[in-house]
This record gives structure tokens, sequence and C-alpha cells, in this order.
């Protein structure tokens, strides 16, 4: 970690690292939120910072990243899915990737769960579960909380996270290792609300009806009383913030990614 | 002139027998309306899936006071039914309580115990009854519960309160009977119809012995015809969660099925390696239009569904106001599958996607499973859902335009929005 501040923070990409015939510890899939999103450009800076203070050999596919095809499938349309993911495993495979790390997860649930069957077999971690890998194995010191000491925050949980793959427990103990109060929505864990942006809604205006999800999800989150609500998903956020915005209370609620919360806390 | 009861029980017995068994076929049929679909790995986990969440309602407990009241009802069906065989030995053999000589004060005991777990099943049904009519709890009045939904609901609950009604009559006049030389069989004394006898005790023993067979009698035909109401009737869920739980997804919730059909596609317009290899013919259809074109297990699914509301409560795009309702697709598709059982034909101009479900409703899904997530015997709506949208994609090219704009974004920028795939990378130069 002291060398830090020495090191140039350079992205390298994978073409870059076969070229000198390396092979790092991870492939970072960014994917297009965490590419294109201002927002969410954040998400991925603050997690690259992490990876380079803890001097973590990784790579990412840089402009040869490519939709992993989730939106496309959810929509119906297969087709789509499979022109993405074959090209996508193509890539991938042709760099002998074995473990990926990914701040989306939809991307997460993607690669892992559904590239199996198309020839994609790798190991896939959702960024808050990699970081309380790191945790655990003492790489990754986040006692104290800096900033976030004693405050209250509540964590969304994302849907792709929790109810598709059972990831409640990481990104709660992530937080907790920072002696913060965690404070949980009505609907939280398995029963948790959605923020509305799944199942390729993100990219479309919501139906008719008497109020938009994220409205109802950012109610239940103002009602915690928290000053921050946690997500871990590029989609989350931007309902939650959009939903906090039209509430006007931006000024009393903030809405940060659990790498931000983490890169932050240590003053990254 | 004594075989004559014996005559019409087994009459009885046949008819409602050859009901119910016509209508097990037919419903078996219907389920195989459905495209074939191999779930026969995993035996373990599918016996321990079966064993905990049918039998052992695991997932009802989400909801303790209705999962209490409900494992009355349910464990007073199981076991009061062992009392059923004694019914049909007597009904068949002319006999009176013929375990009774035999098991002694067991047996007085095993009635004692049929006769609490009887009160248990009154006590859960009315409060169920209540739970529905007076407090009117929001899930059980949504639009598709239509009359007869609500109806069905709260038949099944009255014809169990009568079912219970029957063995404590019989039992009260029973205990009369015994003490008054009319030859029936001592059976020892049962505490709680024994609180019904001062109501019975002005009778004469031949308005007792009436009353005796006449609630004898209601019993038997009540679960008999129960069972085949049952086979039209929300209800069947007693039969079908198990084999529903059984046949469950074991994958992860956020895994869609491939389409194997369209890989080989894709690879050879790619160029990829492993084309035509493995060739795989293409359907009639991509995605689901009719309840043909789904999985039998979503089939399956339908006849296992009590509409209890579990799922709809939790949707997210309900709870906002929108139509979808993970439950109406579930009694759509059970509609439509008995339409088309008992015409014989899909080919009535109707389909599942238009006549019963709209496409405002499944473009509404954020597939966020908590439809799934909350169901009791793990019906897979959002599956249902996601076959839909594929017809609606690409067989129809009638997704939401905004959608269609993603798809041509995916399909030149590599993203779903309009960004160029050269700056993909430009995050990293701040």
């Amino acid at each position: 970690m002291s060398t830090m501040e020495s090191k140039p923070n350079k992205v390298n990409t994978m073409a870059e690292m076969a070229a000198q015939n390396k092979q790092p510890e991870i492939l970072f899939w960014v994917g297009c939120a965490g590419s294109y999103d201002q927002r969410y450009q954040k998400v991925t800076r603050a997690l690259v910072k992490i990876l380079h203070a803890l001097d973590i050999s990784f790579a990412v596919l840089g402009p040869e990243e490519s939709c992993t095809g989730d939106p496309a499938r959810r929509a119906g349309n297969e087709f789509l899915f499979q022109m993405q993911a074959i090209a996508n495993i193509g890539i991938l495979n042709s760099y002998q990737i074995k473990t990926i790390v990914t701040a989306c997860p939809h991307c997460f649930n993607t690669i892992k769960n559904e590239y199996p069957e198309l020839g994609g077999e790798y190991t896939v971690l959702h960024h808050s579960t990699f970081l309380q890998r790191l945790i655990d194995e003492g790489r990754l010191v986040l006692k104290g909380g800096g900033n976030f000491k004693g405050k209250k925050i509540t964590y969304h949980d994302s849907c792709f996270l929790g109810r598709a793959n059972g990831i409640y427990e990481a990104p709660r103990a992530l937080l907790e290792e920072l002696d913060i109060e965690l404070v949980e929505m009505k609907r939280c864990g398995t029963t948790g609300l959605c923020c509305g942006a799944g199942g390729a809604q993100m990219f479309k205006e919501p139906e008719a009806g008497k109020k938009d999800i994220n409205i109802e999800r950012t109610e239940e989150a103002l009602d915690t009383g928290a000053s921050i609500i946690a997500s871990a998903c590029p989609f989350c956020m931007t309902m939650l913030s959009d939903g906090v915005k039209s509430k006007e209370k931006e000024e009393e609620i903030e809405v940060l990614d659990l790498a931000e919360i983490v890169a932050k806390s240590k003053g990254l | 002139m004594k075989i004559i009861p014996q005559l019409l029980f087994v009459i009885a017995i046949v008819i409602f027998g050859y009901f119910f068994s016509k209508r097990v076929i037919r419903i078996r049929k219907n389920i195989q309306i459905g495209r074939k679909e191999d779930r026969s790995d995993q035996p373990a986990k599918r016996f321990r899936n079966m064993l905990l969440i049918a039998f052992g309602q695991k997932k009802m407990f989400k909801k303790p006071l209705p999962a209490v009241l409900h494992l009355f009802i349910y464990v007073g069906f199981l076991v009061i039914n062992l009392e059923v065989l004694e019914f049909i030995i007597d009904g068949l053999l002319g006999t009176h309580r013929i375990f009774a000589p035999y098991l002694g004060g067991f047996y007085t005991f095993c009635l004692n115990f049929f006769e609490f777990l009887a009160l248990a099943v009154v006590i859960s049904c009315l409060v169920f009854l209540f739970r529905r009519n007076i407090l009117k709890i929001p899930r059980f009045w949504q639009r598709e519960m239509t009359s007869w939904p609500r109806l069905d609901a709260n038949l099944i609950l009255i014809i169990e309160i009568l079912l219970m009604a029957a063995i404590f009559t019989m039992n009260a006049t029973d205990q009369i009977l015994q003490t008054r030389g009319a030859g029936y069989t001592a059976t020892g004394r049962f505490f709680l119809s024994a609180q019904l006898i001062p109501l019975f005790e002005g009778a004469s023993t031949a308005q007792l012995i009436l009353g005796e067979r006449v609630a004898w009698w209601a019993h038997i035909i009540g679960i008999l015809g129960f069972a085949v109401y049952v086979t039209y009737s929300k209800h069947l869920h007693i039969f079908m969660a198990f084999p529903n739980t059984y046949y469950g997804n074991l994958n992860a919730p956020g895994q869609m099925w491939n389409m194997p059909e369209i890989t080989n596609e894709v690879k050879i317009m790619l160029g990829a390696a492993g084309a035509e290899q493995n060739q795989v013919e293409a359907p009639a259809r991509f995605g689901a239009k009719d309840v043909a074109d789904l999985s039998r297990f979503n089939i399956m699914n339908a006849y296992a569904c009590t509409e209890c509301g579990r799922c709809t409560a939790e949707c997210p795009a309900n709870i906002t106001g929108k139509k979808l309702s993970p439950r109406k697709i579930m009694m759509d598709v059970r509609d439509r599958v008995e339409e088309i059982g008992s015409s014989n034909s899909d080919e009535d101009g109707k389909s599942l996607l238009g006549d019963y479900i709209t496409k405002e409703e499944i473009f509404a899904c954020t597939s966020c499973n908590a439809c799934v997530e909350a169901c009791p015997v793990n019906i897979d709506p959002l599956s249902i859902i996601l076959q839909l949208r594929r017809y609606t994609a690409m067989e129809e090219s009638s997704s939401p335009a905004d959608w269609n704009n993603m798809f041509s974004n995916i399909e030149t920028n590599f993203a779903p929005w309009k960004f160029a795939a050269s700056d993909r990378f430009n995050w990293s130069k701040e």
C-alpha cells in the first residue's frame, strides 16, 4: 500500500498484457454502465483505486469489452443475447481468463450463470464478494471506518445479487467492517424491493401505474433515516439517485456504491 | 335389505371414482400439452426440496400466522383422513367402527386426537373466512380475484367446516347410542364431541340413528365429492404441491435457460467454432404465444397454484399499480389450458398471449424474482413471462420502441446506450 502514491495508476488492457506475455490475477469486467455512465464511472474508478492500492494484478478488456447481452435476453431477444455472449466468450477464452470481477450484478449474473452453457466457464465474483474476500484474507483492512464511522447506512439489495444469486451477506458484512450503523429497510434481503430497473426496464419507460417503483423504494430508504443508501449495482444507483432527486432529498441522503464507500474510507 | 347401504356405498365410490379419475387423466393430458422438458436430474436434491417445501411447508412460514393456521388444516387433512380408511371398510363390509374392538383404548385416543385436530381445522377455517371476507386482506381482492376465484376459496373453507361438523355430529350421536343398547360398538369417551351430547339427548333412538347415519354419509360423500371438486378448484395444490416442488427449478433463479436451437445459427453467423456439430431442430416458434409453447412444468405450476397471491403482493410492478400480477399469469395459464383441453383443440383462434395475458402485463416485469421467492410451492411465473417476451421480440418484433432502440444500440455500439464503442475505455483517461 505504501507504493500507492509512487505507482502510476495505469489501467492495463488484456491486449497490452498479452503483448507482454503477462497474465493478470483477475479480469475486471467494467460493464456498459461502468464504462459510459458518468455516475458509475466514479464507481469504476473507485474500484480501480482499491485494486491499485492493494497491488492486485488486474486488467480490463477496454475497447474489446462489449455488452453481456443481459438486457437483450430479458427483453426477449435471444438472438442478440447469444450474438453478444458468443463474441464475448470468444474474446475471454482467447485471453484464457480464469477469474472475473465486476461491479455490475447483471453482468455478474449473466457471465456466471448463463455463459457456461455457451462455452464460457470462469470464476465470476461481484465486487462485494471480492472485497469481502480481501478482508477475510487480511489484504484489505477497513477497521475504524474513516469518515463513515457511526453513520447510518441502509443497504439496498440488488435483485440480481440477492434473490437471483443468494448474495445478501457479503455487502452487509463489508459495511459492518466500517463501524457504521447498518439500518434495514422495511423490505430487505429475500423480500427486498426491486429498484425498478431489472429485466431491461432500465431501457424503457414504465407501464402506466400509480407510482414509479424507484419512488416506492426511495421512500422506504428515506423512512430508515439513513444518511447513505449503499448500493451495489449501476441500475439501482441510477434509479435510487433519481428517486432521491425527485424527493428533493439530495442534501439529506447520498447514494453510494460499496466500492466508493470502501475507497473513501481508505482516503483513496 | 341390509345389503342396500353397502350397494349404495359401492355405487357412490364407483361414480365419484369415475369422475375423479376422468379429471386426473384430463389434467395429465393438459399438462402434456406443454413441450417436453427433462428434469430427471438430481433426484436426491429434488426429493429433499419436496420434503422441505411441500411436506414440511418451509416457505409458508414467512408469514407465521397463516402458516400455523394452514398447518392445522394440512395436518388435519392428513391425519383425519386416516379415519376415512375405517369409513371405507365399514361402508364396504356393512360394519360399524370396525377398528374399535381391535384397538381398544388406542382407538379412543386416536379419535380424541382427530377431534382436537378437527376443532383446530374449524377454527383455522373460520379465521381464514374472516381474513378473506371481513378483514378483506388486499391480496384476496385484487383484479384477477373475480367472483369465481373468491367463491372457490370460500367454498373450500365452508366445505371443510361442514366435513368437520359431520364428524362431531356423528361422534356425539354415536356416544349416546352406545348407552341405549342400539348395538353400537363401545368406543370410550370422545372429549370434544361429548360436549355436544346435551344437544342430541332429547332425541329418540330412531332419530339418533338417523342423525348418526346422515352425518356418516355426509362425511364420506362430502369427502368423495370434495375430491372431485378439488380437481376443478385452486385447492388442487394439496396434491400438485408435491410434484411441483419435486420438479422445481434447481438452477440459480437469475439464470435464464438457454435456447440451443438459436446457438447453432448464431455460431454459423459469427463463423465461430462448434457450429453445425450439435444441430438442434428449430422449434415451430421462438418463445411462447400459447400454452403449447410453454414447458410442461409451467403448466404443472399453474395447476399447483392456490391463488394465495403472495407473489402478487411482492411484485414491484403490481405494488406500484401496473397491470402485471404474477398470480394472474398462473391463473390465465390454467384457464387457457383447461379451455384447450375441454375442446380438444387449440385451433380456436385464441391464444394465451393476447386473449388472456396482454403485452402491457409482461412488459412491466422487472425479472426481480420476488414472485418466485414468495411462492410457498416454488411456482415460477417469471419463466412464463420471459417466454412470452421471447415471442414478442423474436416472432412479432412487437417489443416496446425503447427496447427496439436498445437492441439496435447493442447491435451497432455493443452497449445498450447510444455511445460509440471506441469510447468505451475513455473512463480511464480522467
